[in-house]
């Protein structure tokens, strides 16, 4: 036997030892009806409502300011990791360039509400239709690529956005802008005065993004959309042989991915008030999809999992003693790695490998796509790849 | 004429698979494509559900030109296909697969869709045995049911099917073909692309033989079977005596 059919055969056997805790119980989720499931949606959205409290955050952040985290990273990671999801997870398209389109959102309220003084109201959905537009751009010639080649070209479009803030002077070239207004409050409610000092009334502004994408998504997953989209995912030729025109709804998931990417920008530069090219690193492309992946790409709570995971996590483990251990270890090993956060990419690429070998799936897959993986077809579970498999038995 | 290919030309990048290729189906025949592995038999299939561009030539169906049809247009018009390693939706269950060969069937065509289903499950009873189980823990047979089911739930006027005996075990295999049969004589055109030449040749009325792209012969398809040089060629050797059928099933992989 090779060595690496050996390792392959040790990964199988690895896999089966693990322990399936969250199989049963997402069976038995899936068995609950449409009112049943009510009082947990409920339950999640209270607890999403009274996240950014004191004796939360004293838990969740003890050494710094969790209402802050709590808006960026971990707002902004989990409605681009919906959006992206969109991409990955329901159409099965590998899309290495994502924050392209949070960084069109961005700029569009910055230069908008800077030169023009236009209001936060107005500019959201202009720069969601910006961004949808851009995802036009880049889907409709690059859309008929498949798989690796896909996620490369995606990748140049994620580096021309940034390279053309970078070198173009009206948008403020590698300074970027700054200035950007605040958007207007709404009465006299503490939770909806936008200003410098509070974050909370932009989670809450956020929060309500995530829940409106959280319904939309939903209902397009279970619609002809979605059923076109997992079709298309799961063997874009034979989608075609049924009759589903595949290339119309991919890149109507790039466009409905693209300008959830641009709504959270939109919201993150009127939270910033000011905002640099260097905001929207090729790495934030990675630690999205790698949030959608790590958490059960094409599963919405499965999304939303890994992308507070790998934006809390860091943030948490920079003050936290485990994190500190962890350092000190790699220090041992590598005296100039730097601190927590120099080493977080580190840590999560040896996460995900782990992840990769024990649970390809994610955390919290849903069934369709466990048996997506389990035939080897290429969708997003194998990251856009077809994952050679040998072929099936001889049947009786 | 139904269907009917005039000088279809496909490339492969710079090769050449199909060079030149003829062929008609008229309503209500089985007509099989026979020959070895490479000779440009699923190409054909592919040219006419519209998978694969055509370089040159033409594609006409019911008497429309369709060679620029896009493929998802095709099946609208008529034409379905199973395609070669059956092509299930593994995380659909078999309901949900059926569901999406329905697929292209809008308004008012919906109603009769809830008859299909009934017709498929009488067609394969395995099937509705198994509803709500995910296509891809199906075995290969099951498999191979459900996607000539799901071909049928577009009421197609022409039936494509490629290799529906692949990686099958000699029982099944006669089965299914009984199943084609079935389906024939309830009204769909079929154009069967086989390996299996015995069989394919002795359900179908007339065959062609597909050599490196191009058609070699074009016949009645019992006179296929008894002709030497094709028996030489694709039917296991010219041992001479007749009956010598069952070990000329190349199942091909």
């Amino acid at each position: 036997m090779s060595p690496l059919a050996k390792l392959r055969g040790a990964m199988a056997r690895a896999r089966r030892a693990m322990p399936d805790i969250v199989g049963p119980v997402g069976r038995r989720w899936e068995r609950l009806s449409q009112w049943q499931r009510r009082p947990f949606y409920v339950l999640a959205l209270a607890i999403a409502v009274l996240a950014p409290a004191n004796s939360v955050g004293r838990i969740m952040a003890p050494a710094s300011d969790w209402k802050t985290i709590l808006f960026n990273p971990i707002g902004v990671y989990i409605l681009l990791a919906l959006g992206l999801n969109v991409v990955v997870g329901l159409a099965g398209l590998l899309d290495l360039g994502y924050v392209a389109f949070f960084a069109v959102g961005a700029y569009t309220m910055a230069t908008l509400a800077t030169h023009r003084h236009w209001s936060f109201w107005l500019v959201l959905p202009i720069g969601i239709i910006l961004a949808a537009f851009a995802g036009v751009i880049l889907g409709a010639p690059t859309l008929r690529l498949r798989g690796d080649y896909l996620a490369i070209v995606t990748l140049g479009f994620g580096e021309i956005v940034r390279r053309i803030a970078i070198n173009t002077n009206s948008l403020g070239g590698p300074r970027g802008i700054s200035g950007i207004p605040h958007p207007p409050s709404i009465g006299h409610v503490k939770a909806l005065t936008y200003g410098v000092l509070d974050p909370k009334p932009y989670y809450y502004l956020l929060l309500a993004m995530i829940v409106l994408v959280i319904f939309v998504g939903r209902r397009l997953e279970r619609s002809r959309v979605g059923r076109s989209w997992q079709a298309v995912r799961e063997d874009e030729d034979v989608a075609e042989l049924m009759g589903v025109p595949s290339f119309k709804f991919k890149l109507w998931a790039f466009a409905i991915g693209a300008s959830i990417g641009g709504m959270c920008g939109v919201i993150f530069a009127s939270k910033q008030i000011a905002i640099t090219p260097d905001n929207f690193p090729f790495l934030l492309s990675v630690l999205i999809l790698a949030a959608v992946v790590l958490g059960g790409s094409g599963n919405i709570p499965g999304v939303i999992l890994g992308a507070f995971l790998v934006a809390w996590l860091p943030e948490y483990l920079r003050d936290a003693s485990f994190g500190k251990f962890v350092v000190r270890q790699v220090h041992h090993v590598l005296p100039r790695a730097g601190s927590f956060s120099d080493l977080r990419v580190l840590i999560f690429g040896g996460a995900l490998v782990v992840m990769m070998i024990f649970r390809p799936e994610g955390l919290l897959p849903s069934r369709k796509r466990r048996a997506e993986l389990a035939e080897g077809q290429g969708g997003m579970g194998s990251l856009g790849g077809t994952v050679v498999v040998p072929p099936p038995e001889e049947s009786k | 004429m139904l269907l009917e290919l005039k000088d279809v030309h496909v490339h492969y990048g710079k090769v050449e698979a199909l060079k030149g290729i003829s062929i008609t189906v008229d309503e209500g025949e089985i007509v099989t494509l026979i020959g070895a592995n490479g000779a440009g038999k699923t190409t054909t299939l592919k040219t006419i559900s519209g998978v694969r561009p055509v370089t040159s030539g033409s594609v006409t169906f019911r008497g429309d030109n369709i060679t620029s049809l896009p493929g998802h247009r095709r099946v609208e018009r008529g034409l379905s296909q199973a395609p070669e390693g059956r092509g299930i939706f593994p995380g659909m269950t078999v309901v949900e697969n059926l569901e999406m060969g329905a697929y292209a069937r809008r308004g008012s065509q919906r109603k009769e869709v809830p008859a299909d289903f009934e017709r498929v499950y009488q067609l394969f009873p395995r099937l509705a045995e198994r509803r709500s189980q995910m296509g891809g823990t199906l075995s290969g047979g099951e498999q191979q049911m459900l996607a000539i089911g799901r071909a049928l739930m577009a009421r197609p006027q022409v039936l494509l099917l490629d290799e529906p005996s692949m990686g099958l075990a000699p029982k099944l295999v006669s089965q299914i073909f009984q199943i084609i049969r079935e389906i024939s004589a309830q009204g769909t055109t079929i154009l069967l692309v086989e390996q299996n030449a015995v069989q394919a040749l002795s359900l179908a009325h007339r065959a062609y033989v597909l050599e490196s792209g191009l058609v070699v012969r074009s016949a009645d398809a019992h006179s296929l079977l008894d002709d030497e040089s094709v028996r030489a060629a694709y039917l296991g050797g010219a041992v001479g005596s007749g009956g010598s059928g069952g070990s000329g099933g190349s199942g091909g992989s």
